[in-house]
């Protein structure tokens, strides 16, 4: 005997084809990362002795949280629908400041400090100011902003010092202190993990939950999706737009400073050629290159991956150069994704 | 005419884009429990002037007027303060997102403080969800993104915004262009609706079957000027259909066709 229920009663809405929690949770933007990072921890773990013992792992996890800490603030400025090819000159930038100010002028290291992240957050403010104002794309801007830096960079520290690097950090007063919060060690299960993991990490579920849980969030997946209708809406577009500029700077001082505490020395190329692996992180990590989509939990996994490779190929001792190749090829399969992704997600013409 | 004091005037206003006049010399008022419908053709002007209604550009010359008082909205938040809302032509929707957080776009609804408040989601789902289901339209599921949604019922869920946050005026640019005959009388009847709650509404209208019955008074627009503002016993439909479509043109057209 069969007694026959109503499909509605059962499923809310009978258009409605039951999804598989499976299927739900694969829709997320940053399982296509999730499930590339899995495979390429269990490659490097099986096929090197070194990358699963506690050094190994901490090795490539202190890797992978310099360019997350990045990634995950470039990923909130694509979500909102911009680039910021400085993000990387400026990590060495905000370094040799402080460098510059303490060990050549004597300046107090925490004003240095201060001083740093303030003029990285000036650039920052320029770049969003001009990107608002003028309606020239960021690719442009920045990248403009990123040659002014590099150059700034180079020839500064060569004019203050005569060589390519800031040495001599050490002997800054307080650089002990600082060293605690930047570039300190913390032993988690017997892992001697950098305090920059944890930055990185929680800078991560801050981002996530900014995004997803706050109206900023919201307004940054609507600058990027669609402008004109988020200034229709009313949203405070100008506003919000150049504070995901001041985001990436911060981004900057912040690396900035877990490299300079971390190693006590500024090379003047700090930085210079990693801007294009943030946003490779970021696109691995479910973030559209057209702007409004994306997640900081995949970037901050698309950094993971990165850094994984970047390690793991010294242990299986391969040539290093093919990390790049490594590199295209990731770009290129996450692209595709994402397209594939953009095409269900439905945006119908 | 109500005779109510007007929520909303523009007078002699005029709209220059670089070189091209797009309105000159428009004068329009909307008071509460009124209908007021902006008629004409493609590229009169309409959709223009909702938008120096609306707050999304300035006006370049005459003045705007709420509540008596002569103000420039300085955007369309200033607008929606004002208990203004709009739904527009392209219905200032971001495809990606979620069909609630489209709802709530700019106007969040969340708790706490400074940069502790976070959004209220359950509750705004729920209000999404019945303020749809009060239009007629049942979404299979709030979540989805917005951009999935067939063209009459993205219009449906901007229009059911714009009446959930409108306090005092909607404006509606088109809104039953994408619809189906069922839901075009729904979107009709909401307008009566809203009327009848003292609303004021604007609204814009290619089709004069639609304006004539709810309007109570008609602005006519030809090429960024006006051919007249009608009181709905002034004007009958064939008429003001004639006006729009550029008077005797029409007609030799369907004598035209009627002999091909
Ligand atoms: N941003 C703009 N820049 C320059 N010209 C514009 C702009 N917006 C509108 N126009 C011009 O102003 C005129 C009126 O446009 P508008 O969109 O108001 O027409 P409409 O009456 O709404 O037409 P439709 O019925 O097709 O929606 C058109 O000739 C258009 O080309
Ligand atoms: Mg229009």
């Amino acid at each position: 005997m069969t007694t026959l229920t109503p499909v509605r009663s059962r499923t809310g809405d009978e258009r409605l084809a039951v999804t598989h929690p499976v299927k739900r949770l694969l829709r997320r933007p940053e399982m296509g990362a999730f499930i590339a990072a899995l495979v390429i921890f269990g490659y490097f773990s099986v096929s090197t002795a070194a990358f699963l013992t506690p050094a190994g792992a901490a090795t490539w996890l202190y890797s992978a949280s310099l360019f997350g800490i990045m990634a995950v603030a470039v990923a909130m400025l694509m979500i909102g629908g911009e680039f910021d090819l400085s993000a990387g000159a400026m990590t060495g930038t905000t370094g040799l400041l402080v460098g510059a100010f303490t060990t050549q002028w004597g300046m107090n290291l925490w004003l240095a400090m201060l001083l740093a992240l303030l003029i990285a957050l000036a650039v920052g403010a320029v770049n969003g100011l001009l990107v608002v104002k003028t309606g020239i794309p960021s690719f442009i801007v920045t990248l403009a902003t990123f040659f002014i830096l590099q150059g700034v960079n180079l020839a500064g520290t060569k004019l203050l010092t005569g060589q390519v690097a800031i040495q001599g950090m050490t002997l800054v007063p307080g650089f002990e202190a600082g060293k605690v919060i930047f570039g300190g060690v913390i032993p988690v299960f017997g892992l001697d993990l950098k305090v920059s993991v944890f930055w990185w990490i929680g800078l991560t579920a801050v981002t996530s939950w900014v995004l997803l849980r706050t109206r900023y969030g919201n307004w940054i997946f609507a600058i990027g999706g669609q402008l004109q209708s988020a200034m229709q809406t009313g949203i405070p577009v100008r506003r919000t737009r150049i504070g995901l500029f001041l985001g990436t700077a911060a981004a900057g001082w912040l690396v900035g400073m877990l490299s300079l505490f971390d190693v006590a020395t500024v090379q003047a190329t700090t930085g210079i050629g990693q801007e294009f692996i943030y946003i490779i992180c970021a696109v691995v990590g479910g973030c559209l290159l057209t702007g409004g989509y994306g997640s900081a939990i995949g970037a901050a996994l698309g950094a993971l991956i990165y850094g994984m490779i970047l390690q793991g190929i010294v242990f299986a001792q391969w040539d290093n150069n093919w990390l790049k190749a490594f590199l295209g090829g990731m770009l290129l399969l996450a692209v595709l994704v994402n397209l594939s992704v953009r095409r269900q997600a439905g945006v119908r013409a | 005419m109500t005779g109510a004091a007007p929520i909303l005037e523009v007078r002699g206003i005029g709209k220059v884009y670089g070189s091209v006049i797009a309105l000159s010399d428009i004068s329009i008022s909307v008071g509460a429990g009124e209908v007021v419908c902006v008629l004409g053709d493609n590229g009169a002007g309409k959709s223009t002037l909702l938008k120096v209604l609306a707050g999304v550009h300035p006006h370049t010359s005459g003045e705007v007027l709420l509540d008596g008082r002569a103000i420039r909205f300085a955007g369309p938040r200033n607008a929606l303060d004002a208990g203004i809302a709009t739904v527009y032509q392209d219905l200032a929707i971001v495809p990606l997102m979620p069909v609630w957080r489209n709802f709530f776009l700019g106007a969040e609804l969340s708790s706490g403080v400074g940069p502790f408040s976070r959004l209220r989601v359950a509750e705004m789902r729920a209000i999404t969800l019945a303020q749809l289901g009060r239009m007629g339209i049942d979404l299979r599921d709030v979540n989805q993104p917005i951009g999935t949604l067939s063209g009459g019922e993205r219009q449906s869920v901007a229009i059911a915004r714009a009446i959930h946050f409108g306090a005092r005026v909607v404006i509606l640019d088109e809104p039953t262009s994408a619809l189906g005959v069922k839901q075009a009388g729904v979107v009709l009847r909401y307008v009566a609706q809203a009327r009848d709650r003292g609303l004021g509404v604007v609204f814009v209208t290619h089709n004069p079957h639609h304006a004539y019955p709810v309007g109570d008074r008609f602005l006519v627009l030809n090429r960024g000027a006006s051919l007249g503002e009608f009181d709905k016993a002034g004007i009958g439909i064939e008429e003001l259909t004639r006006l729009m479509a550029g008077g005797a043109e029409l007609e030799t057209l369907a004598r035209e066709i009627e002999r091909g």
